[in-house]
């Protein structure tokens, strides 16, 4: 078995080539161009003459109060946890996600003041992400929670509006991905206002 | 809107096609060492200097060639040491540096599955990545294996082709050559551009942690206050460097629980679409790499056009099932119609950012090819939707399927349905001048057979113990999918999961783990031999009698037989899981 040695050499050689090397490497490379991206966008804000991380503006966080936009339902534990993402895994015929969900739509009529109950909830406001940090919801789903917002913060309708179209990110190029509000800069863009 | 869907889903398969066919002659000159012979850059000096520098290292004789046997002895020392090296660092990871969360050492169940799973080119992860393996473990153990895995997969393709261009030759090329030229050539510069580009679309790459931050709510609630209450924790890592390797190397092993649907492993709707790229890239190239050096591009043509129409048809099936959505949803009042201000459909375990379309591209794409990473929950996908999956992996993953596995397995088929053509008409087959015989069919009988057996096998035994079944998490016809999934799964060397199974227990972890060990080296093996047999015979000129396997009546023929192969080994199990399911979603209410 005159392979065995070489072999074995060869195995730590490329070990060390593609285990330490490329992502060393990888990383050297990404913190000198890309640095913010590399450490994760991370957002800041002056807190008392302190500077701050108050999160990702890639990772979703989760808004309760009435005067924020609320994100889409998380199933991590507790809801929106950026160190244990996680989906729900329910099966579209499970009985305790149709429950669920029929919870939720309750939840958003009742926390949504003057609901039309012609109107029809957006699928992405009921049903829980992939990874369970989701940043984003649907332009229908931002413009759905306008009135609940606009009345907590008692500022006219048309200002929120105008808002939440700015922070509206269209399919890139017209045709890749999906059009999507961004949950966490909408609302810090919100704190802004006043 | 259906048809922005359609655009993104078409827009994908042309820049596939387009980067697919220049990427594989490039291959094609990898393999037949001619990389450089004409003019050189400073790139190709370099890579090629580095080469050389490994030869020496290892005392290499890179001139010498191999007989079937002495490649598949290689092989095969190679990847135990990769399994062992796997598995000790993974139970020696607390003692280890670059543990700056202080995990503690993984099961030896859960070691052991997790280093055939990497070794075998599966990546099948019954645990979950952040809050299990060390940084020190993500890169020297599983980084380094997503490369090696996928180059070993490589080896024995190039094995086969060459069995192929040669004739009565007693050697199939050199194991270390065309791993080293693999890894060198194709893999790591690929992945360092995809990896960068990644960082740049916002991918996080770092060593310094996770970070605490206080989440925009809390810090509204107590403003005046600067004490440590709220205070929520953000994981990261060195992660862009795993994806662009996870993803070109199909090997589909995320840095996060959640894989690409984390957003710091697919931030937006670009890095999505390179990462979707990648996961077909290298296995639709190499059917032009395969063309090429057997002396017929044609060849090489037919075998991506069998593969692309599989692709296409069941593509279409998996979207048009998630973007119709929940008929459960219809009479609460949810809005399920996808515009340009919803994102409709089945939105369950889906991100925003990429909707159903993107989400059933990626599901399609993942288990065509096996790489198995996701973007969107398959556990939580309508039934039908979520039998394309199964399917593709139980046809063999041979539509695309893994980085040199892939085509491997689509060249079996291709000797099969010659063999079953030949036996129509009575005549001996012959594929690229080779005459198949008796031995030939053997080995691609194997071939053929150890997967489907390891996963029927593996979901019976499941489903009549009580550790199988305790660990599904949706009841009824959704739970047994569960399990069937599984099995195919790790059978097949794709690594995807319907995640809702708790497979984090010994039972799956020994189960599964001896599924893909059987699913990686018993195909492998017999496929070498089919190389060298191959190699020592005789080119003979295509005579009058001979069908001809570039056109589009053989295209057919092929897709028939992988097809029918596959359905009827499949259909009973796959009628009892997803086929009841949909019948209950749209009849039972």
């Amino acid at each position: 078995m005159s392979a065995v040695r070489p072999t074995l050499v060869l195995f730590f050689i490329l070990t060390v080539l593609t285990g330490v090397i490329y992502p060393a490497l990888v990383t050297g490379a990404a913190q000198l161009l890309f640095k913010d991206q590399a450490e994760g966008s991370i957002v800041f804000k002056e807190v008392e003459g302190q500077r701050i991380a108050i999160g990702s503006k890639l990772i979703g966080q989760n808004f309760t109060s009435p005067k924020y936009f609320w994100a889409r339902p998380s199933a991590t534990s507790p809801a929106y946890n950026a160190a244990a993402s996680s989906g729900s895994n329910l099966g579209p015929t499970n009985k305790d996600f149709i429950a669920a969900v029929n919870d939720r739509v309750k939840a958003i009529k009742a926390a949504n003041p003057g609901w039309d109950n012609s109107k029809k909830i957006p699928v992405d406001l009921v049903t829980a992400s992939g990874s369970g940090l989701d940043p984003d919801i649907s332009p229908e789903a931002a413009s759905l929670q306008l009135a609940r917002v606009a009345h907590a913060r008692e500022l006219p309708l048309e200002a929120v509006a105008k808002l939440v179209s700015a922070h509206t990110e269209k399919r890139m190029l017209g045709f890749l991905g999906e059009p999507r509000v961004n949950v966490l800069e909408l609302n810090l863009a919100l704190d802004d206002l006043r | 809107m259906i048809s922005t869907g359609v655009l993104q889903l078409s827009i994908y398969t042309i820049v596939l096609i387009a980067l697919a066919i220049p990427l594989g002659n490039y291959m094609a000159q990898v393999y037949s060492r001619n990389v450089g012979a004409q003019a050189r850059d400073p790139v190709t000096n370099s890579l090629l200097w580095c080469e050389s520098k490994i030869y020496s290292l290892a005392r290499i004789d890179a001139t010498a060639e191999m007989g079937w046997f002495a490649y598949a002895q290689c092989f095969l020392i190679f990847n135990a040491a990769g399994m062992l090296f796997v598995y000790a660092i993974q139970r020696l990871q607390p003692l280890l540096p670059g543990n700056p969360e202080n995990l503690s050492g993984v099961s030896p169940d859960c070691a052991f599955n997790t280093a055939v799973s990497f070794a075998s080119n599966t990546n099948w992860q019954s645990y979950s990545g952040e809050t299990t393996m060390s940084y020190l473990t993500q890169m020297l153990a599983l980084t380094s294996q997503n490369f090696l895995s996928a180059a070993a997969g490589m080896t024995v393709l190039v094995a086969l082709i060459r069995a192929f261009a040669r004739q009565q030759a007693d050697s199939v090329g050199n194991f270390f050559v065309d791993l080293v030229r693999s890894i060198i050539f194709i893999l790591l510069p690929l992945s360092t551009v995809l990896a960068l580009t990644l960082v740049s679309l916002g991918v996080v790459q770092t060593f310094n942690g996770s970070l605490e931050y206080k989440p925009v709510e809390a810090l509204s609630l107590n403003y005046k206050s600067t004490d440590s209450s709220h205070l929520a924790k953000l994981a990261r890592g060195p992660v862009a460097s795993q994806i662009a390797i996870k993803q070109l190397g199909t090997n589909g092993g995320g840095f996060f629980g959640v894989n690409s649907c984390h957003p710091f492993e697919n931030s937006g709707a670009l890095s999505n679409f390179l990462e979707m790229l990648a996961i077909l890239l290298i296995p639709a190239a190499l059917c032009q790499t395969f063309g090429k050096m057997v002396g017929s591009q044609k060849n090489g043509l037919a075998l991506l056009s069998a593969m692309t129409f599989i692709f296409l048809l069941l593509l279409s099936v998996c979207y048009g099932f998630e973007n119709a959505g929940n008929p459960a949803f219809t009479t609460l009042g949810i809005d399920q119609l996808s515009s340009d201000i919803n994102s409709g459909g089945n939105m369950e375990g889906k991100e925003v950012r990429f909707g159903v379309a993107n989400s059933a591209l990626w599901a399609v794409a993942t288990t065509a090819a096996s790489n198995g990473s996701v973007n969107s929950m398959h556990d939580s996908f309508t039934p039908m939707a979520g039998l394309v999956p199964m399917l593709l992996m139980q046809l063999g993953e041979v539509v695309f399927g893994g980085v040199g596995s892939g085509l491997y397995g689509m060249v079996v088929f291709a000797l099969i349905t010659v063999f079953i053509a030949g036996l129509m008409v009575g005549r001996t087959p012959e594929y690229l001048g080779k005459k198949i015989e008796a031995y030939e069919i053997k080995m691609a009988s194997l071939v053929i057979l150890f997967p489907p057996m390891m996963v029927l096998l593996g979901t019976a035994l499941a489903v009549s113990v009580s550790a199988g079944t305790v660990a599904v998490l949706n009841p009824g016809a959704h739970g047994f999918s569960e399990i069937l999934y599984a099995f195919s799964s790790a059978s097949n060397n794709n690594g995807s999961a319907f995640a809702g199974l708790s497979v984090n227990t010994p039972f799956y972890n020994y189960a599964l783990g001896v599924s893909m060990f059987v699913g990686r080296y018993m195909l492998a093996i017999p496929v070498l031999a089919l190389a060298g047999s191959l190699a020592a015979k005789k080119k003979i000129e295509a005579g009058n009698g001979t069908m001809a396997t570039d056109n589009w009546l053989f295209v057919a023929l092929l897709i028939g037989v992988v097809m029918i192969f596959g359905g009827l080994t499949f259909v009973p199990s796959l009628a009892l899981g997803p086929v009841v399911e949909q019948l209950q979603m749209t009849f039972e209410r």
